[in-house]
């Protein structure tokens, strides 16, 4: 499909959206502009993770993607990711830690966990390490943000296990 | 007094769930760029190339035509106000040596001319298109050459002044000076066994807050203006907005939304005067925050200090004299100068036993970056110091150097002639010590961290050495006979409360820790507190978040507006049971009498007295000063590993103790405790402003490194509880302690590891290596 030149279509959290776009424009200001404001600006250098959406599965920094370059494909914002209602178990294990201080980081932590949990399915600490290490804080020195994950990262691992084992979780 | 509630609170120390933690999480509009309407302008700024310069002429002519452009500021458009960007108490101990726009630049980084435009790019453009003709200075950078004689002068304008009497001589680049003395240092000398003399280096740093100093200001229908802005003082930036702007405070309301951290640069009015002006120039809406990189250059950091100690010990271990000799630069405008290095001082030196003590501070003027508040404040520097020449007295005398602390440090009941002598800009006030849990800190960091297994660096060898050393710490809580908070609650037909203060929540989780103490004084529970905080125009005054206040003095302020609502709820529970006020008692959020066989709840109070009879809006409120800084305490302890063909330093545990008194909230205290040492141990081995003529040339994180999460070393965070009677529920400071650590934890650790003793951080492998051999040569 040709895109129109002033103009970007992709899936946003699930839906096709077409927003009106310049070829200079971030993705990170387009989506900013659009309402999606979960997504923090921190460096504008692809440096600090604040800013981290995903891109067809994969944590990316919107700061530096132009907007252009989503065109056709799925883009997932913090917008995607729990209410106040039903927050995500990260989310839920990250406020009972005690993990969200300034909480500026923390929507792009919450992408770049939901990648790693939907690619991986052994979380190694040095895996986890390596997934989260693009994303800043300078609050919590990280403690409670890793207590938080690895509570969540350690019940999915013992259910795979269980799951393994038992028949039930395939008839689902 | 002591809370006949104490070890057994229903509110306070518990970890509640922090109250905007979920909000957060979900990523809701809650910060300054979160709320930018469409439409505002975008500002840029103009920044100084050169780091010392006149400005000849300036042409915005150009700027001024390009499409977009809806207003152009520079010194030739705005008023001449000198004022000062540090957000402190009034009149400020800081010097007014700053203008919206000046004539001069001073640091690289400076401003120069600023644009309002539709968009960013026709901004970017416009301040492209600015022209300046400079006539370059010679440019001052380093302590020596800004105290050399006939110096270029920094700050030559006739303004320049300090409003209140203290020290300050421009036409000799200094800022500040004080200094005092207690006993007789020379006769404590001559007394000694050991003397020692040496001289301490601490590096730039900035705060690196995630999110970056941002700031909206807007035009009210009422034609006030409203600032919305990342503050940690939104009642010290009306004041100075006001001045700056020769408008009346009354114009303006300031409003702190959540803020994406500070750490004390945030205690600045750096963006707020320009934003407003063009709010006033064009009445649009005006947006403003800085990229990363003028995060770095034009806002705030850490004071490099210059810190000679020399000290005199005897055989038995008495520390016979100090004296600390402290110079820092102050960068191109001397906000805090004088503060930071009194902190130096009155933080630092009250810490262990001595008789004979001389302190002398000085501040001076560089064309290098401005120093602002961090949080640590001075003594983080001089920590860096002092803990290293302990050590080093400990040695000479052949005593273990955790005896050797437990031998010295202060106790409960016990002052210091530094607390009286050592103010903010005035004599300080005496003080001796409440609550002092230092004592079990020291042995329950030194059980974590396997003290005992510590061995003299003579016995080590092979490429890998490990190393274990520790520091002793204190703080203050809040500036005594200076700083004020203040609170207003009042009470919601369903038996909620709103709770209004202008206490500053950063980040922090003080809105949390403030409606918990509100929450155990009203008997009530912590989740019917309805916080808002820091808007000028709705709450009450407080200072805002800096120097280690917010839960010590806020705190009270809370406590006591709770305990004037608290009246007034019994008083009509009273009535509408039909006893007396002495027959009454609250508890869980009920009126009742003793036995409990009549009880009326907060809800049919709050209604009965809303719409029923006798009506008034129950509403307690208060304010609270502090003739004590109580301090905090801690022992910090690390293992290391030193590699000693490469000089890099691993760390493989480090272990954070800390005395808060009561811990409001555990969970938070140790996510304080937790991040500012991570803050502390990134600082102390890597952190660094890498200078090109005056241009900081690391401006990113790619090049200016902070510890990640693969970075990260095991920190433990062990609260020693002990109970501050000054305080609310027992409670004193947290937030600032806990950075002053890593830095000569680790100077020390190299030492046990290697013999090297480096005076001078980030404790970079160069550096490191550097020493090694030095000691290997001998």
């Amino acid at each position: 499909m040709k895109a129109d030149k002033n103009t970007v279509s992709f899936t946003l959290n699930g839906e096709l959206k077409t927003f009106a776009t310049e070829p200079d424009e971030k993705l990170l200001t387009l989506l900013r502009r659009e309402g999606y404001r979960g997504t923090k600006y921190g460096c504008g250098q692809g440096t600090c993770g604040a800013c981290t959406m995903i891109l067809d599965g994969r944590a990316v920094y919107a700061c530096l993607l132009y907007a252009k370059q989503a065109e056709g494909r799925s883009v997932r914002t913090i917008e995607s990711a729990g209410t106040f209602e039903e927050p995500v178990e990260f989310q839920k294990e990250l406020i009972a830690a005690g993990a969200v201080q300034c909480g500026y980081c923390i929507p792009g932590m919450v992408m770049s966990a939901t990648a790693l949990m939907e690619t991986e399915t052994v979380f190694e600490d040095e895996i986890v390490r390596e997934y989260m290490d693009g994303n800043l804080c300078r609050c919590t020195g990280y403690e409670k943000i890793w207590i938080a994950l690895r509570k969540v990262l350690d019940r999915r691992e013992a259910a795979d296990k269980t799951g393994r084992n038992s028949p039930a979780k395939g008839a689902k | 007094m002591k809370d006949e509630r104490a070890g057994k609170f229903k509110q306070v120390n518990h970890s509640v769930t922090k109250i905007d933690a979920l909000q957060l999480a979900l990523g809701k509009d809650s910060y300054v760029a979160d709320f930018v309407p469409r439409g505002a302008l975008i500002i840029k700024m103009l920044w100084s190339p050169h780091p010392h310069a006149n400005i000849r002429s300036i042409d915005v002519s150009i700027a001024e035509k390009m499409p977009g452009i809806k207003a152009v500021l520079w010194h030739g458009n705005v008023p001449r106000v000198a004022h000062c960007t540090a957000g402190q108490g009034f009149p400020e101990p800081s010097p007014y040596d700053t203008f919206m726009f000046d004539r001069k630049v001073r640091f690289v980084g400076d401003r120069v001319a600023a644009v309002a435009a539709e968009t960013e790019e026709q901004a970017l453009a416009a301040v492209a298109a600015i022209k300046v003709e400079y006539e370059l200075l010679t440019p001052v950078f380093s302590l020596d050459e800004a105290m050399a004689k006939d110096a270029p002068v920094i700050h030559d304008e006739p303004e320049a002044h300090v409003p209140i009497p203290i020290p300050y001589e421009p036409k000799k680049n200094l800022v500040a000076h004080v200094a005092c003395e207690a006993g007789d240092f020379e006769k404590g000398m001559k007394e000694a066994d050991f003397r020692f003399d040496e001289t301490f280096e601490t590096p730039y740093a900035q705060h690196c807050p995630i999110e970056p100093y941002t700031t909206l200001a807007q035009i009210a229908p009422s034609g006030r203006i409203h600032i919305t802005t990342s503050t940690q003082v939104p009642f010290h930036c009306r004041r100075i907005v006001a001045l700056t702007l020769g408008i009346p405070v009354q114009k303006i309301r300031v409003i702190k939304p959540r803020i994406g951290g500070g750490f004390g640069c945030k205690q600045e009015i750096l963006l707020e005067d320009v934003t407003a002006m063009f709010a006033l120039r064009t009445g649009k809406p005006c947006f403003w925050q800085f990229n990363r990189e003028e995060t770095f250059r034009t806002g705030r950091t850490r004071h490099p200090f210059r810190v000679r100690i020399r000290a005199g010990v005897k055989k038995d271990g008495t520390i016979s004299a100090i004296a600390m000799d402290a110079i820092n630069n102050t960068g191109a405008y001397g906000g805090h100068g004088l503060t930071v290095v009194s902190c130096a001082g009155s933080k630092v030196l009250p810490l262990y036993h001595c008789e004979n003590i001389h302190f002398d501070g000085k501040s001076y003027y560089t064309n290098l970056p401005v120093g602002g508040a961090y949080r640590g404040f001075g003594a983080t520097q001089a920590f860096f110091a002092m803990e290293s020449v302990m050590d080093e007295m400990a040695e000479a005398i052949g005593m273990d150097p955790m005896a050797f602390r437990q031998l010295n440090h202060i106790r409960s009941g016990e002052g210091s002639p530094i607390f009286a002598a050592l103010g903010e800009g005035r004599e300080g006030t005496p003080m001796t010590v409440g609550s002092n849990a230092l004592a079990e800190c020291i042995v329950k960091g030194a059980g974590a961290i396997g003290w005992q297994n510590r061995a003299d660096w003579r016995t080590k060898t092979g490429r890998y050495r490990r190393g274990i050393g520790m520091a002793c710490l204190m703080q203050g809580s809040s500036i005594p006979d200076i700083d004020m908070g203040s609170a207003s609650i009042k009470i919601n037909e369903d038996g909620s409360f709103n709770l209004n203060i202008g206490a500053t929540d950063l980040g922090t989780g003080s809105d949390t820790v403030l409606a918990q103490i509100a929450a155990e004084e009203l008997e009530t529970t912590t989740d019917k507190m309805i916080v808002y905080s820091s808007d000028t125009d709705m709450t009450p005054f407080d200072v805002g978040a800096y120097a280690s206040s917010t839960t010590y003095l806020s705190g009270e302020a809370v406590r006591k507006a709770a305990a004037d609502a608290k009246r007034q709820i019994l008083f009509t529970g009273a009535e509408m049971l039909g006893l007396k006020v002495e027959e009454v008692h609250c508890e869980d959020a009920h009126v009742l009498n003793e036995d409990g066989s009549k009880k009326v709840s907060y809800g049919d109070i709050a209604s009965y007295s809303l719409y029923q009879k006798n009506q008034y809006q129950i509403i307690g409120t208060a304010s609270h000063i502090t003739k004590k800084s109580p301090p905090p305490f801690a022992a910090h302890f690390a293992e290391i590993e030193v590699d000693t063909w490469t000089g890099f330093i691993r760390v493989l545990n480090y272990v954070s103790t800390i005395d808060c008194g009561t811990a409001i909230n555990p969970a938070l205290c140790e996510g304080q405790t937790e991040g500012g040492t991570l803050n502390g141990i990134s600082y102390a081995l890597t952190e660094q402003y890498l200078f090109k003529n005056g241009r900081m040339m690391n401006a990113s994180f790619a090049d200016y490194h902070i510890y990640s999460m693969r970075d990260r070393p095991r920190v433990q965070a062990i609260l020693v509880p002990s109970y501050e009677e000054t305080g609310p529920f027992g409670a004193k400071s947290v937030s600032e302690i806990c950075i002053n650590g890593p830095a000569p934890v680790f100077a020390n650790a190299i030492h046990n590891a290697t013999g090297a003793r480096i005076r001078e951080f980030p404790f970079t492998p160069d550096k490191v290596l550097a020493a090694i051999q030095t000691v290997q040569k001998k």
